[in-house]
C-alpha cells in the first residue's frame, strides 16, 4: 500500500503530509491497529486512528474532514508512542483538526468553539482565563451545562482557585505582533 | 542551580498550590528558580487546533524570553512542558519552519535559537539533577504509613521521552519512596486524565476519570499524587461530579507531588497551598501521619 499511495502527487495524502512536521512518515503506515487498540477514545469514534490512516491513503477527504474521530481525541500520545512506523498520529490528528475547522466541516462537536474562545483570550491578553472560558464558552453554547458546574464553581471560587478577571501581559501588543505574522504567513 | 521558570495560566490561580509548593520545595533544595518575564500563555492544545506556526510563535515567545545567563527552563504543567520542548524539537528538526517561526518572533523584536534551551518537567529537576541523597537529606517528617498512587498523565512521559518508561514511568515512585511513603502499583498511572474532554463532552471525560479514581482505590491508595494541574482539576474539581454520575462514592484527595514534598520536609501545610483542593487530604494525613499538625 505504501508505495503506491506515495507516488499520488497533489492528493490528499500529500496535502496532510505537507501540513504536518514528520508527516511523510504517513506513507509507512501498515495497518497493524496498534493506534486504533492503543486508543482510550476509540469507543466514541466513527473511525479508529487506523481507519483514518487507511481513509487519508484513499483520498476520501470529505469523510475524513468530517469525522468526528479528531474531536474525540484527547491528546494522550499513546497511539504516537506506540506505533512502530514512527508515525506522529497526534500530530496528523491536530492537522486534520485545523482542516477541518478551516473549511467548516465539523459538526456536533463544541470542541472547535472551546478552541476559538481560548485563543481568542490568548491573543487579547497573552493568558488564557478559564471563568471567562466557562461563562463565555457555556454561556454561548450549552447554558445548561454552565448551570450544573454551578456548586463545582463555586467550591472553586471559596477555595480562591478562579479569578474574576484575566491577567494581561504587559507586552501585549509584542505578542499580538508575532501572532498577526504567523496568521499572514500561513495565509499565504 | 539556576533554572529559568515557567510557571503558565493553570499555576497563577486554579493550581496556585502547585505553584506554591514548587516555589517552597525548589528553595529548600537550592534550586534556584527565576520566572520568566511577563511570560504569555501556551495555548495549551488549543492553539495547535487552530494554527500551527501561530500556536509555536505563542510558545516560542517564551522560549526567547528566557534569559541568556540559563540554559535550562522548568515547567510543572505537563501540557505547557510538552508544547514547550515539542515547538523547541520542531524548530531544530525542520530549519525551515524554525526559521518562519523566527520571522514571526522578529515581527516582536525577538530571536530563539532552535535547541538553545533544554526544557525540563519540575519533576525531572528533583528527581535527576538533585538526586536521592539530597532530597533524603531534607526529610524531617516520613511519610510512612501513607498509601500514595502516583499519578502522571500523559504529555511528560509521551512523546517525547524524559529518560523514563512512557508506558510504565517510575520517577515518581522513586521519589515518593525517598520520602517514606507506600507507594501502590497503579497500572494506570500514565493513562489520560481527558484533558478539555469535560467541557466537550461529559460522559467520555468522566468515564476516564472514573477509571483512574477506580483503579486508586482498588489497590488501596490513600491519595493520588499528581503532576499536572489539568490532571489535578479533573480528577479533584469533577470527582463529585463523577460520582453524582456514576453512583459511586470515590473521596480521594488529589496533590500535587510537591505538596507531599514540602510535607515530608517540614514546610507549613499553608504555605504549600493545603485547603486549596475540594476532596480535603486533611483527614486521611492526620490520620496516616500519626495526628501532624497538618
Ligand atoms: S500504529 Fe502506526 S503503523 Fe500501525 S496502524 Fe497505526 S499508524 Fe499505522
Ligand atoms: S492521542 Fe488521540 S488518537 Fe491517539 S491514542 Fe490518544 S486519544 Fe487516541
Amino acid at each position: 500500500m505504501a508505495a503506491h499511495i506515495a507516488e499520488k502527487k497533489g492528493t490528499f495524502l500529500e496535502e496532510v503530509i505537507e501540513a504536518t512536521p514528520g508527516g511523510e512518515r504517513l506513507v509507512h503506515c501498515i495497518q497493524c491497529g496498534s493506534c486504533g487498540g492503543s486508543c482510550p477514545s476509540g469507543a466514541e469514534m466513527q473511525y479508529t486512528p487506523r481507519t483514518l490512516i487507511a481513509m487519508i491513503g484513499a483520498n476520501d477527504r470529505d469523510a475524513v474532514l468530517a469525522a468526528n474521530t479528531m474531536w474525540a481525541c484527547v491528546s494522550c500520545y499513546f497511539c504516537t508512542s506506540r506505533c512502530p512506523q514512527n508515525i506522529p498520529i497526534t500530530d496528523i490528528i491536530y492537522t486534520l483538526k485545523r482542516m477541518s475547522i478551516a473549511e467548516k466541516r465539523y459538526h456536533d462537536t463544541d470542541a472547535p468553539a472551546l478552541a476559538k474562545t481560548f485563543t481568542d483570550f490568548v491573543d487579547r491578553y497573552g493568558r488564557s482565563f478559564e471563568f471567562g472560558l466557562a461563562t463565555g464558552y457555556h454561556l454561548l453554547k450549552r447554558p445548561i451545562s454552565m448551570m450544573k458546574m454551578g456548586p463545582m464553581g463555586l467550591q472553586m471560587f471559596t477555595r480562591g482557585r478562579m479569578a474574576l478577571r484575566p491577567t494581561k501581559i504587559r507586552q501585549i501588543e509584542q505578542l499580538q505582533a508575532i501572532i498577526n505574522k504567523a496568521k499572514e504567513l500561513s495565509a499565504k | 542551580m539556576k533554572y529559568a521558570y515557567y510557571p503558565g495560566c493553570s499555576l497563577e490561580r486554579n493550581a496556585a498550590a502547585y505553584d506554591h509548593s514548587v516555589r517552597e520545595v525548589a528553595d529548600l533544595l537550592g534550586i534556584r528558580l527565576q520566572e520568566i518575564d511577563d511570560w504569555n500563555c501556551c495555548g495549551a492544545t488549543e492553539y495547535f487546533s487552530r494554527n500551527e506556526l501561530a500556536a509555536c510563535a505563542v510558545i516560542a515567545r517564551n522560549l526567547a524570553l528566557v534569559e541568556p545567563q540559563t540554559d535550562q527552563l522548568v515547567a510543572p504543567c505537563a501540557a505547557c512542558y510538552l508544547n514547550l520542548i515539542k515547538t523547541d524539537k520542531l524548530m531544530v528538526d525542520h530549519p525551515e519552519f524554525g526559521k518562519e517561526v523566527n520571522q514571526c518572533l522578529a515581527a516582536g523584536g525577538l530571536k530563539y535559537e532552535p535547541g538553545r534551551v533544554t526544557v525540563r518537567h519540575m519533576l525531572d529537576v528533583i528527581v535527576d539533577d538533585i538526586g536521592e541523597t539530597a532530597v533524603r537529606d531534607k526529610v524531617v517528617r516520613p511519610l510512612a504509613g501513607l498509601r500514595v498512587a502516583p499519578y502522571y498523565g500523559c504529555q511528560v512521559v509521551r512523546p517525547i521521552s524524559n529518560n523514563d518508561n512512557p508506558e510504565y514511568p517510575m520517577k515518581m515512585d522513586h521519589l515518593l519512596k525517598w520520602l517514606g511513603a507506600e507507594v501502590v502499583d497503579y497500572p494506570v498511572k500514565a493513562h489520560c486524565c481527558g484533558g478539555h474532554m469535560t467541557q466537550i463532552s461529559e460522559p467520555q471525560a468522566f468515564e476516564l476519570i472514573r477509571r483512574l479514581l477506580q483503579n486508586a482505590q482498588d489497590y488501596v491508595a490513600d491519595m493520588i499524587v499528581c503532576m499536572c494541574p489539568m490532571c489535578q482539576l479533573n480528577l479533584d474539581g469533577y470527582q463529585s461530579r463523577v460520582n453524582g454520575f456514576f453512583g459511586t462514592e470515590f473521596k480521594l484527595p488529589i496533590m500535587y507531588f510537591t505538596q507531599m514534598l514540602g510535607i515530608a520536609f517540614g514546610i507549613d501545610p499553608q504555605k504549600l497551598g493545603f485547603g486549596k483542593e475540594i476532596v480535603t487530604a486533611m483527614p486521611v494525613l492526620e490520620a496516616k501521619l500519626g495526628g501532624q499538625p497538618v
